[in-house]
């Protein structure tokens, strides 16, 4: 198969480095769209890297078999689609039960993980 | 053989549960078992003595060799007698020892005896470490009792860890000598065993896996320290049974394996230094149950000593001395027990004149000790003779393994046996000057009870002893199978005056003559330097680990998220990153682009990705992520994936209005950018890289694509499914299955979502009672606003403040709302054709929602009375799988479908995939998930109009909700 377009690539990788730069942040808010952001991104690399652009997959209108697009990344990416937005609503959930309860939608450290190793090594 | 371990299994299952009725009784049902399985085994003796080996199989997974062989041979059969001989003795005797938790130890005592009846008979190397392992983990829950105390505790967990260590190194040595054979049968290893390669490094890991389960030196430590357990069990699993499996294996692998390279040297390195130092160490015990322990490792030395060597002679010795060792062994144990039962000690300083008061018991003792000490007419005389004419005639002989220093090691370890045996009466019976024994307390029946069984054993061991012939009956078949370097040897109480005669006897005076001598000995023990103790040693050992794992966690477990993610996408960059530089590079130059609209596209994309990247407030940011989202679905368009595009639309703008109406409830900006410069530089440069490293992947993954052939498949197949809409087909059809679990999973989220946002007190419940009604001037039309509806539209918009309302978007709604509605089914029902399908007819159905949620407001309120949108989505979900398993009736396969073809009078000419049932599941699903978001998020929206009201008081905070007071902190 031919290699992937050079617009196609640098989108993906774009969308890859914004989502991963967004995730690496405290906000659990940036959190969640540095995930929808590589949800997007993924979904696109799955399909972009299938395959040429081809005509929708939809058969009985006289077409060559060729000229269609893959349809099984098609379908995963579908699914994927349909799963980020369940995904993406539940942490959205969570941001909000974060900011409710705490008052703030920031990842803290995980003082319980580093006191536990302090007391260990106290003792 | 297996009927028989189950049952062991089975009574013991039940026991705790029979204790409350019958109580100490529980003892006696359990030792019916290891009763039976005596009298199964000697209904099987003849035929086994015979040379038949009666056989059991259990196929499991034939494919990975994993069948529950079981199988009986001589040396099988040696086993189970000692196992469940022993067995049955030590429950009958602990129905009197035991004063608590009757049926915990009895069903964990039965279980054992079980697991070790699978021990001896399996055939099958990973059988036999299965049943291995689970002789530790019966004996932890054995010595620990319910871990009241930190002795019984740490004692357990020693015997776990090291036992389990050496257990897991033995696997490691099964696996490489099942795969170099070709086969894990044991039987099949031994007669055809493999040779060369790695089988002698399997033969060391697995011989490391016999040292520490027969607790030889210098991994031996566990044994002394899991004195602690209950006398019956160390009778049982610490004399007679768990210890001698090493023995087993050993004596069971000799045959193939006592010739190849480092077997030989090293079993018998190991086993005399256990035979002589354990016996020294005995010598300087305090504790009568100490004193045992090690000299079972001094014992347990010696069996590993005569079965490793490997000759006819030699092994016939060992199992003579097996058979000897698990009756007097245990004997003296339970001896201990009742001494310890009678006086509250075992302290052998704190006991004396206990002989006087106890004949019998004496005289128990004094026979087992002979047994142990070699002194005929007990069965340990006829092992003692029977190594000392092997080793003494081998060594006249000369077969080159260093038989000389074989029989220095022998007497010397023989003469230290007799020497602690004497130390073991003494201490136990003797008149000691300047000692008052304890008073006695001892109720005579239990006495009684208790004895009983250790007048059985040493019974065992004079007969054994007496009725020679009969013993040799018995073991001779199975030495039989080992290659004969000199004459036979015979059992026989007399010989005539043999060289082992002398040495028999001389080891025995050596013997006296040490324990009259103790006192010169110390001198000489307090004067040598001392051996490094091997309990300090691994306590070390285990605070060296324990001060490792702090320090590791202290050093990776730092608590920090964005830490973490930074470590993981680095080792993403760093190792697929490495692999996709090393290899040659498939690459061509690539086409700048694939068709001409992408790049307007990529252009809006990367754009508002980017500022999505520095926006500060949230509004911005959700509105600029949902533009990267159509732009993406664009993209798919350009692909020629209209259904994922359609998709994509339409999840991202009911994302878009979730978040939004989320977004109302938190402050309008992000926190303050966290990090120093330093952080953040590292994290753009990370992103960056990463961003790199997947457009390269991208362009080297579509390059080395294959020609797609589960595609090719479908294509052809498709209209076998009456679609013509492929993508919808694998959905709905080839792939049904995914797609249900999917479902499932939307389901979960969208249950998960209504949980925590309707987990919220009762401040809510406040929220519902706004209701706004028509001011009266309206219901005039002479007086009526024009903009403020006149009559009620959408119902539910009453609850709206009146403010909030506006009449043309709720006419409008009006009008759409069936229309969109009408749409989805439409799509719903033409997915197979063309685009469409149950995904993007529930989706368009969840926007029509969506609209009357944004225009009238708590969409739920409306449509709560006609169905709960968690039994529309169970309903879908529900309907979904009964169109997956509906087939079966039809004596289809589940998840298939079938094509039906109908002429209806009005439609006419109808072709119908039964699959559109298993669609419109979909499409019931994804309905009820969307009213199911929209339901949860729509008190959120109430509450913060009713926060802006609030926070009018409050100018200080206006973008917090009036919840503060009832936050948790």
């Amino acid at each position: 198969m031919t290699t992937l377009d050079l617009t196609g690539a640098v989108v993906v990788g774009g969308l890859f480095a914004v989502g991963f730069h967004l995730l690496l942040q405290r906000s659990l808010m940036r959190l969640l769209f540095g995930f929808l952001v590589l949800g997007h991104a993924t979904n696109l690399l799955v399909l972009l890297a299938s395959g040429p652009p081809g005509k929708p997959p939809v058969l009985g209108e006289g077409q060559e078999a060729e000229a269609f697009a893959d349809p099984l990344p098609q379908a995963m990416a579908l699914t994927a689609i349909v799963i980020t937005f369940g995904i993406t609503t539940l942490l959205l959930a969570l941001v909000y039960r974060s900011w409710y309860l705490l008052g703030h939608d920031q990842v803290r450290d995980d003082v319980e993980d580093r006191r536990l190793g302090e007391e260990r090594e106290a003792q | 053989m297996l009927v028989l371990i189950t049952a062991h299994a089975v009574v013991a299952a039940v026991l705790p549960a029979l204790e409350a009725r019958i109580g100490r009784a529980v003892w006696v049902v359990a030792a019916l078992v290891p009763l039976a399985t005596l009298v199964w085994a000697g209904a099987l003796t003849p035929t086994v003595l015979d040379g038949g080996a009666p056989l059991e199989n259990l196929p499991w997974a034939p494919s990975l060799g994993l069948d529950a062989v079981m199988r009986l041979d001589a040396l099988s059969l040696l086993m189970v007698f000692v196992v469940s001989g022993v067995g049955a003795a030590v429950l009958f005797y602990s129905a009197h020892y035991t004063q608590e938790e009757h049926g915990r130890e009895s069903a964990l005592l039965l279980l054992f005896a079980g697991v070790m009846l699978g021990l001896v008979t399996a055939d099958n190397l990973l059988v036999l470490y299965v049943f291995w392992e689970l002789t530790t983990v019966v004996s932890f829950l054995l010595i620990a009792g319910r871990g009241r105390t930190r002795e019984h505790r740490d004692a357990a967990e020693e015997a776990l860890v090291v036992t389990t260590g050496g257990g897991l190194t033995m696997l490691l040595g099964f696996l490489m000598l099942g795969e170099a054979a070709g086969t894990y049968r044991v039987s099949e290893l031994v007669a055809d065993p493999p040779s060369g390669g790695y089988v002698p490094a399997a033969l060391v890991l697995v011989l490391i896996g016999v040292f520490t389960k027969s607790a030889q030196m210098p991994l031996h430590g566990w044994l002394p320290a899991a004195m602690v357990a209950p006398t019956p069990v160390s009778a049982y699993l610490h004399a007679a049974a768990m210890v001698k499996a090493g023995v087993y294996l050993v004596a069971r692998l000799a045959p193939g394996f006592a010739d190849v390279a480092p077997w030989r040297p090293l079993v018998l390195t190991v086993g005399l230094v256990s035979l002589l130092f354990g016996a020294w160490r005995a010598l300087w015990e305090r504790d009568l149950k100490r004193v045992l322990a090690y000299g079972t490792v001094s014992e347990l030395g010696l069996l590993i000593a005569l079965f490793g060597y490997g000759t006819r002679n030699a092994v016939l010795a060992g199992e003579v001395m097996l058979l000897a060792h698990a009756t007097f062994k245990s004997a003296l144990f339970l001896v201990t027990g009742l001494i310890e039962h009678h006086t509250g000690t075992r302290d052998l300083g704190r006991l004396s004149g206990l002989g006087r008061r106890r004949p019998v018991l004496l005289t128990m003792a004094v026979l087992a000790a002979a047994s142990m000490a070699g002194l005929p007419p007990l069965v340990g005389y006829l092992g003692h003779e029977a190594y000392f004419d092997t080793f003494w005639k081998a060594a006249r002989l000369g077969a080159g393994w260093g038989e000389p220093w074989i029989v220095a090691a022998l007497t010397v370890g023989s003469a230290l046996t007799v020497a602690y045996a004497a130390r073991f009466l003494w201490g136990a019976f003797g008149d000691k000057s300047g000692v008052r024994s304890p008073p006695a307390d001892d109720p005579a029946d239990r006495g009684i009870g208790m004895a009983a069984p250790i007048g059985v054993l040493v019974a065992a061991a004079l007969v054994m002893g007496v009725w020679y012939p009969g013993t040799e009956t018995f073991t001779e078949p199975y030495a039989a199978q080992m290659p004969r370097l000199q004459e036979p040897y015979h059992l026989a109480l007399w010989h005539g005056v043999t060289p082992a005669l002398a040495l028999s006897v001389g080891t025995l005076l050596a013997g006296l003559l040490i324990h009259r001598d103790r006192a010169a000995l110390a001198v000489v023990r307090a004067r040598s330097p001392r051996l490094p103790d091997v309990q300090e040693g691994y306590r070390w050992l285990r605070h060296g680990l324990d001060g490792a794992a702090v320090w590791f966690t202290r050093r990776t477990q730092v608590g920090s998220l964005p830490a973490y993610l930074t470590v993981m996408l680095t080792i993403v960059l760093v190792v697929p990153g490495t692999a996709l530089l090393l290899r040659e590079s498939p690459l061509t130059v690539p086409p700048l682009w694939a068709s001409a609209i992408q790049v307007p596209l990529a252009v809006v994309v990367l754009a508002s990705a980017v500022a999505l990247a520095r926006v500060r407030r949230r509004l911005s940011a959700a509105l600029l992520v949902g533009v990267v989202g159509y732009g993406v679905a664009g993209f798919f368009l350009v692909q020629g994936a209209p259904d994922l595009a359609l998709t994509q639309f339409l999840v991202e703008t009911l994302t878009l209005v979730i978040i939004v109406l989320v977004l109302r409830g938190l402050p309008a900006r992000f926190g303050a950018r966290a990090g120093t410069l330093r952080v953040r530089r590292l994290r753009l440069a990370l992103s960056v890289a990463a961003g790199v490293l997947v457009g390269l992947l991208a362009m080297v993954a579509s390059a080395v694509r294959k020609e797609p052939e589960a595609s090719a498949y479908y294509m052809a197949h498709a209209e076998e499914a009456g679609a013509h809409n492929v993508v919808n087909a694998i959905l709905v059809d080839f792939r049904a299955m995914d797609t249900l679990g999917e479902i499932a999973v939307l389901l979960v989220t969208a249950i998960g979502v209504g949980s925590l946002l309707t987990l919220r007190g009762a401040r809510s419940a406040g929220a519902r009672t706004i209701r706004s009604r028509l001011p009266a001037a309206n219901r005039d039309p002479r007086t009526a606003r024009w903009d403020v509806p006149r009559s009620e539209w959408l119902p539910e918009a009453r609850h709206l403040p009146l403010h909030d309302r506006s009449m043309l978007l709720e006419i409008v709604t009006w009008v759409l709302f069936p229309a969109i509605l009408a749409f989805s089914v439409h799509l719903l029902y033409s997915g197979h054709l063309r685009p469409g399908g149950g995904f993007a007819g529930g989706l368009v159905a969840g926007q029509a929602f969506a609209l009357r949620h944004l225009v009238g407001g708590r969409v739920g309120a409306a449509f709560h009375r006609l169905a709960d949108p968690r039994v529309i989505a169970g309903a879908g979900l529900a309907l979904a799988a009964i169109a997956g398993l509906a087939p079966i009736v039809f004596g289809g396969v589940p998840l298939t479908s079938a094509l039906l073809d109908w002429t209806l009078p009005v439609f006419g000419h109808v072709k119908v995939a039964t699959s559109v049932v298993f669609d419109t599941g979909i499409y019931l699903l994804v309905v009820g998930v969307c009213l199911r978001l929209l339901t949860a998020v729509g008190p959120l929206q109430v509450s913060v109009e009713e926060s802006v009201q609030a926070a009018g008081d409050e100018p200080g905070v206006p973008t917090a909700p009036d919840d503060r007071g009832s936050r948790d902190r």
